[in-house]
């Protein structure tokens, strides 16, 4: 009796030279994953149909015009009237006191996390800053409206109940880990040889900082600052929830007012019938709201092209 | 001139070295950087800690058990809780194997040129886009246009409104993965003869899997947190059922747990905000374990 000194491959199966099936599987799964590549693509183009579609039957009724001039924003009420700069300047002041809080807070941070923290402490810093950017815009809206407005309102007497200036500063808090947590990703990727340089010349920690490090990681912290920027353009249930729902033409953060998203979420909440006008009016909200955000996008995409430096 | 001794108070006008000032500004923006980083951490901390002693009271179990309800003090999450359970699972067997083939796709089989240029260029765009767009898309697509599918604003219509809002997050990390293995290994393969597909298949998936799927969860732990596209499906509904497990129960309307949350936070009686409070610490337990899982398995898989 003879026996192998080998035991018998269990594989030995996966040796057959089945060309032909290996190739045509191949194609199959390719051409599968091909069109789920494409999916992006439709929803992109879902995107912009839906919106313009829809945005279209909207300006039959109201000019383009007087969208964009009317300085009163009612279309619930029996003599509506659509001027889309009411709720853009909402967004605006929210958006404005938010960046102030999250652009140098988030910048610092980052430049603290990067430059000045031992690794020991940026090891557990990093993923909880990538945690805090985690949590839902909900509780947000939840602590804008129940802790932070009842706390500015001891200090501001006139503040209202639902007001921009702490629906801003909540959502300046909810950007600030995006932030933080992008801009240390471009100052940590500068290269040490650039810092050593510095030093070498004889520039302090704070120069070499100013100097060289930030200019040499702009493009990475410009596009981080116009992220945010537009993620609290985008951002709804923060302003929803703390802002009020009312359209005002102000530059006061301390009365209700109404942004885009928040009037996208007002309309929801009532049952809008489809083809009506106010449900029409979401529709030109929300491509106005996706037109803004777009441009910010493609400003943050080109920056990132125009000035990005690149090292070995 | 070199054998001069260098004069100090010439030495002072060309090279001013003023080293005590300028220690001193080092020290205030490094000191000004530390407060920036403890003041985040603190202001967020003291949110967070807060919500959880307002909420404290009303956690508990009949809060998992009861429905939603007019009086505050019978009002429960069990429809959110088991609304956002099902959309979690929906929204992960609708993403996975889309993200990952699209990722796998651009990664490993598509040449470089105009048309893989487009979709890379378009992944970025969709993942700046608001959600609340999302929800508008998914109003029309999903609700209207497609309702003898999806049963109109079901769980189902809100899973895939959601698998849209989160795929580019996923096919951008498969990719990331996918770009993690070493090159070396793919050539291996193909020289010992397999084809392109058995190399990714046999070899570099089951490699790119632990980084495939922390992105995945995390991307679903940002999809459950989502309340404003759901709203804008119509999803703000009273809902004191549970789906049955069937394919009819896809089609049956739902909740979740951010819309509840937020119901109850725009209500004026104080005692919804604590059952809202009460809501936040189980939506922020159920994210936290998910992130956990997620940071879990990058650290077990790291090298």
């Amino acid at each position: 009796m003879t026996t192998s000194p080998f035991p018998p491959l269990a594989d030995a199966g996966l040796w057959r030279t089945t060309r032909t099936f290996s190739k045509w599987s191949q194609r199959l799964i390719v051409g599968l994953f091909g069109l789920f590549a494409l999916v992006s693509v439709l929803t992109t183009f879902g995107i912009v149909i839906t919106l313009v579609v829809d945005a279209a039957g909207f300006f039959n009724e109201v000019s383009l015009f007087t969208f964009l001039t009317d300085t009163r924003w009612t279309p619930l009420f029996v003599d509506p009237q659509f001027g889309i700069f009411v709720l853009v300047s909402g967004t605006l002041m929210t958006t404005a006191i938010a960046i102030s809080v999250a652009l140098p807070l988030g910048l610092l941070a980052a430049i603290c996390l990067s430059e000045y923290a031992s690794p020991g402490i940026r090891k557990w810093l990093k993923p909880a800053l990538e945690i805090l950017a985690g949590v839902p815009s909900v509780v947000y809206g939840y602590f804008a409206l129940l802790l932070v407005t009842p706390a500015l309102r001891a200090i501001i007497p006139g503040l209202s109940p639902f007001n921009a200036l702490s629906a801003g500063l909540v959502l300046g808090i909810s950007i600030l880990p995006l932030v933080a947590s992008l801009s240390e990703d471009a100052i940590y990727a500068v290269p040490d040889s650039l810092r050593q340089g510095s030093y070498g010349l004889g520039a302090t920690k704070r120069e070499t900082i100013v100097n060289v490090v930030l200019p040499a990681a702009l493009s990475g912290i410009v596009s981080s600052f116009i992220l945010a920027i537009s993620r609290a353009v985008g951002e709804t249930m923060i302003v929803t929830i703390a802002a009020g729902l009312n359209p005002t033409l102000t530059l006061n953060p301390t009365v209700p007012i109404a942004t885009m998203t928040a009037f996208i979420v007002q309309v929801s909440l009532g049952d809008a019938p489809a083809g009506s006008l106010a449900f029409k009016t979401i529709y030109a909200v929300g491509l106005s709201l996706f037109l803004i955000t777009l441009t910010l996008n493609i400003l943050s995409y080109w920056v990132v092209r125009r000035y990005r430096q690149k090292y070995e | 001139m070199n054998s001069n001794p260098p004069n100090s108070q010439n030495t002072n006008t060309l090279f001013d070295t003023r080293l005590k000032t300028r220690y001193r500004w080092d020290t205030a923006f490094q000191t000004l950087s530390w407060i920036a980083v403890i003041l985040s951490i603190v202001v967020l901390a003291v949110l967070l800690i807060d919500v959880f002693f307002d909420g404290l009271p009303r956690l508990d179990w009949k809060l998992l058990t009861s429905f939603p309800s007019r009086r505050p003090e019978d009002a429960g999450l069990k429809s959110a809780l088991v609304g956002t359970i099902w959309l979690m699972i929906l929204t992960a067997i609708i993403t996975f194997p889309i993200g990952v083939g699209a990722g796998i796709f651009l990664e490993e089989f598509s040449a470089e040129n105009t048309f893989t240029k487009i979709i890379e260029v378009n992944i970025n765009n969709l993942a700046a886009v608001p959600s609340i767009i999302y929800g508008l898309l998914g109003l029309q697509v999903f609700v209207r246009l497609l309702s003898p599918m999806t049963g109109g604003r079901s769980v189902l219509a809100g899973a895939l409104t959601l698998s849209l809002l989160i795929l580019p997050i996923v096919i951008v990390a498969t990719r990331e993965a996918l770009k993690a293995v070493p090159d070396s290994l793919r050539q291996a393969g193909l020289a010992l003869g397999a084809t392109k597909w058995q190399v990714v298949r046999e070899q570099i998936f089951p490699l790119a899997l632990p980084g495939i799927l922390t992105g995945t969860i995390l991307a679903l732990s940002r999809a459950i947190g989502e309340t404003a596209p759901l709203i804008t499906l119509g999803a703000l509904t009273f809902i004191a059922f549970l789906p049955s497990l069937s394919l009819e129960g896809l089609q049956t309307p739902f909740t979740a747990l951010p819309i509840q949350i937020f119901n109850w936070v725009s209500r004026p009686q104080e005692e919804f905000h604590t059952v809202a409070a009460a809501g936040i610490i189980v939506l922020m337990v159920v994210l936290l374990a998910m992130n956990g899982t997620a940071i879990f398995l990058r650290n077990k898989f790291q090298k």
